[in-house]
């Protein structure tokens, strides 16, 4: 016990144990997954899941949630196959283009949020209907990429022993982790986000700009968005509207199978990694197997969160029944039944 | 100790508040001086949480100045606040639960190298501070593995290294125990020689004695007036926050108990209490009597009813109801016995606002029936006209939803719907607060005529005339305990007055 098995760090340790018992059970049956070369194309094939995670971390430990990212990726791809090929623009200012893009239509969500203090999920519901509906507008047809340079970028990779590649959208996605790690846990903003999820009002108390935090962090998740559909679209080498369908609810699934409490002001990005790998373990299990149906995925990744948030429960309370009670408000001692708390002060007339 | 000059640090001039239909604070002045505690006290409603808020910022003012060091300041957001040099700390401790100790400390300046926040500095700068406020802990542990006690020093640790000029500390001791309360006492002492302006909001009167050195009385959202404690003696203390003289004649008349015969018994509280919330009190309560319960905000006078209705279960003492021992384990096993509560706050635990007046009157009948047993709606009706009828509520009609009422017929709505279930006992508290003068009268005659047809009254009032003139009892509660019983001819203004003022020794103030 200790300081390493506390109510924050028990669900990433539950998440690492099902991650490694299910590898387990994997390199027994199917040796062959052992090998660089299935973990490196597992890095590749969920690179833009991993990307969509990051921001998606930041947002839910916020204590909020966002619907768009899907749509916003999808938004993505079919805008830059537009500017490259519609439009001739070279990737790379094709690139800052939609990164841009999807920061301020971020910003938007956050502002939203907070000037209308409307729920994050109908903020980011509303704006995956504007999303997937502007692509839609921008084109119903998958439109390949041809241009050389993008080609040139898809194809690049690191040789890994044993046949394995680590190409660069999976290169991209493990910087993204990187970044997202330092930027949660080792910056100021990042103790903001914390803060922010804990108790928003408390936060505000204590002198966090709550406004510019709430921007930042949606903006952020947006541009992760955005960064997805730059990769996912290098991985297809199209843009397609309908690209990213539901896949923002696999993102929601990677958080909290890795850890981080859709409550809010506790997680990290580690384990949305390892939440994400186990969602492609198991698709590479059943592709491995060859005789399901990859549904299956669906199925086992609705069970194991079903038994995370199960696990995240009982621990809270029995962290609850058992722990210090300090952390919860004071025994509701009789003076302050009726004495409003500091906001609550502020519209009761005497 | 204090000396009368010592250096402003803060002058707050004509602070005004508006809220739809009420003056929160009404020219309000405070005059907080650097090395000095000062007190800030008054009745619920007195302006105390208003004025806080607007030196720190969590409310902007509609009138007055406040500067600090001679600087105006007009505050947004606790932010300003604190650049001002004004933090405060609450009774709810504010802090963050999921954040270390350190986090929470330093939270918005944490120290940062090459732009990342240093932790390894960060939790030893935050153990050094912490251990100048008398704590060594680790800095780096989460904040929940902390007692409430040990959070509150955390609080005010950081509140004092953001801005060390004023600290405003909004009922800090309300959940500590007697020796956690010591330690804040002695660390509130040791900033006070630093030079600090310290304010501090409590209920508790021996507290107020034993720690501050001047005091600011509000009440109604005016001030009442500032005092060095050395030169206050309680028993007029006391009168300013209640806004009594304490020789002043009662303006109500008072009839003679002896011209009304003594009802038969009903209810028998013998050393009723509850651990932490009130100490063990007798009461008793008769047919066609009323027992009065006056006290201090906080002194543990609702609590006694919260025990009576069976809204706590009391653990110590025994409750005797027609001569037989009851046990009371929610307010359900009270109305079934015949009991009936008007609670203190009337928009928070006594009127469903969205609902008409019809629907509020009946439904307390309605619970003690049975959801089953449905009142018609004619049936309905009948109630509640007659009892609009009754007790004159000021209404067109009986379907107009309550939150349209005054307050006074509010709180008559709430007795008709008590009055409805017949109720052998009726318990009221404050049943006089929040309404206009003209609309006390009407109650208290209420409750004098409900008294004459042999209804049981147990009436907390902050309105000391009222309870001298109505009840044939009254219970004097103080910090959570009985602190008298006055009967007959003893219950004056200036009696209770007195019991109120009296210190832990049993003397009465000079």
């Amino acid at each position: 016990m200790g300081r390493f098995m506390n109510t924050r760090t028990l669900p990433l340790l539950a998440t690492v144990v099902v991650f490694v018992l299910i590898y387990a059970v994997c390199a027994v049956q199917y040796p062959a997954m052992l090998g660089l070369r299935v973990i490196g194309n597992l890095l590749t094939d969920n690179a833009f899941l991993g990307i969509l995670a990051v921001g998606m971390t930041v947002v839910v430990v916020a204590g909020g949630i966002d619907l768009s990212v899907g749509a916003v990726m999808g938004l993505t791809t079919v805008a830059l196959a537009r500017l490259i090929e519609g439009a001739g623009l070279p990737p790379a200012l094709a690139f800052a283009l939609v990164l841009t893009g999807g920061a301020l239509f971020g910003a938007g969500i956050g502002a939203a949020i907070h000037v209308l203090k409307a729920p994050a999920f109908i903020v980011t519901l509303t704006a995956m209907f504007l999303a997937r509906g502007c692509a839609l507008l921008i084109s119903t047809d998958s439109i390949p990429i041809h241009d050389a340079g993008y080609d040139a970028l898809a194809g690049a990779a690191l040789a890994l022993p044993g046949g394995g590649r680590l190409t660069l959208v999976a290169g991209i996605m493990l910087l993204t982790f990187l970044a997202g790690g330092v930027l949660l846990h080792g910056t100021r903003f990042g103790a903001r986000v914390f803060a922010l999820g804990g108790n928003a009002h408390f936060a505000q108390l204590m002198g966090i700009d709550t406004r510019s935090t709430t921007i930042l962090v949606h903006a952020f998740c947006s541009l992760m968005a955005a960064l997805a559909g730059i990769v996912f679209s290098l991985y297809t080498r199209s843009g397609y509207a309908l690209t990213g369908t539901g896949v923002e609810l696999d993102a929601i699934a990677a958080v909290v199978i890795g850890g981080t409490l859709l409550t809010g002001g506790v997680g990290g990005v580690a384990g949305s990694f390892i939440g994400v790998l186990i969602q492609g373990l198991i698709l590479t299990w059943i592709t491995f197997d060859g005789t399901l149906s990859s549904w299956w995925t669906k199925i086992a990744i609705g069970a194991l969160l079903f038994a995370f948030i199960a696990v995240q429960r009982l621990i809270l309370v029995a962290s609850a029944r058992y722990g210090r009670s300090g952390a919860g408000p004071a025994a509701p001692s009789p003076s302050t039944r009726s004495r409003p708390s500091p906001s609550a002060a502020a519209p009761s007339a005497p | 100790m204090a000396i009368p000059d010592n250096r402003v640090v803060v002058a707050a001039r004509g602070l005004t508040r508006q809220y739809p239909g009420v003056k929160a604070l009404d020219g309000v002045d405070l005059t907080l001086r650097a090395g000095e505690i000062h007190a800030l006290l008054g009745e619920n409603g007195a302006g105390k949480s208003t004025l806080i808020n607007l030196l720190t910022g969590a409310q902007r003012r509609d009138g007055g100045t406040i500067t600090v060091d001679g600087v105006e300041i007009d505050p947004d957001g606790p932010g300003g606040a604190v650049r001002a040099g004004i933090a405060a700390v609450y009774q709810e401790i504010t802090l963050l639960p999921n954040l270390s100790v350190a986090q929470n400390l330093y939270l918005g300046r944490e120290p940062t190298r090459w732009g990342l926040v240093h932790r390894a500095r960060m939790n030893r700068e935050g153990g050094a501070l912490l251990r100048r406020f008398g704590l060594n802990i680790d800095a780096s542990r989460p904040l929940s593995d902390f007692s409430t006690a040990v959070q509150q020093l955390i609080a005010i640790a950081r509140a004092v290294d953001l801005s060390a000029k004023v600290l405003i500390l909004d009922e800090p001791t309300a959940s500590l125990d007697t020796a956690e309360v010591q330690t804040l006492f002695t660390l509130l002492r040791s900033l006070r020689d630093q030079g600090l302006a310290i304010v501090f909001v409590t209920h508790f009167l021996d507290q107020v004695y034993a720690l501050t050195d001047r005091i600011t009385v509000l009440r109604n959202g005016r001030l009442v007036g500032e005092r060095l404690t050395a030169d206050l003696p309680r028993l007029e203390l006391v009168a300013m926050m209640l806004g009594k003289a304490p020789t002043a004649e009662s303006h109500l008349s008072r009839r003679p108990a002896s011209a009304r015969p003594a009802g038969a018994p009903l209810v028998r509280a013998e050393g009723l209490g509850r651990r932490r919330l009130v100490g063990a009190f007798d009461a008793e309560l008769r047919s066609g009597a009323v027992l009065g319960a006056a006290g201090l905000l906080g002194s543990g006078r609702t609590e006694t009813a919260l025990l009576l209705f069976g809204v706590e279960t009391a653990d110590e003492g025994q409750l005797v109801v027609d001569g037989k021992p009851v046990t009371l384990r929610s307010p359900r096993d009270a109305i079934r016995l015949g009991f009936g509560f008007c609670p203190e706050d009337r928009k928070l635990d006594g009127i469903v606002a969205g609902l008409s007046i019809r629907e509020n009157i009946v439904l307390a009948l309605q619970a003690k029936r049975g959801w089953w047993r449905r009142l018609s709606t004619a049936q309905q009706h009948e109630l509640a006209d007659r009892y609009i009828k009754l007790l004159d509520i000021r209404t067109p009609d009986a379907e107009k939803p309550i939150q349209l009422l005054s307050g006074g017929n509010q709180q008559k709505a709430l007795l008709a719907r008590w009055l409805a279930t017949a109720p052998r006992l009726l318990i009221l508290d404050e049943p006089t607060r929040g309404i206009d003068v003209g609309a006390h009268a009407e109650i208290v005659r209420l409750l004098e005529d409900l008294r004459d047809r042999g209804m049981a009254l147990y009436v907390i009032s902050s309105e000391i005339e009222e309870v001298a003139a109505y009840s044939d009892q009254v219970l004097v509660m103080r910090d959570r305990a009985p602190a008298g019983l006055l009967e007959g001819e003893a219950i004056t203004p200036a009696a209770i007055v007195n019991a109120i003022a009296a210190d832990h020794h049993g003397r009465g103030a000079a």
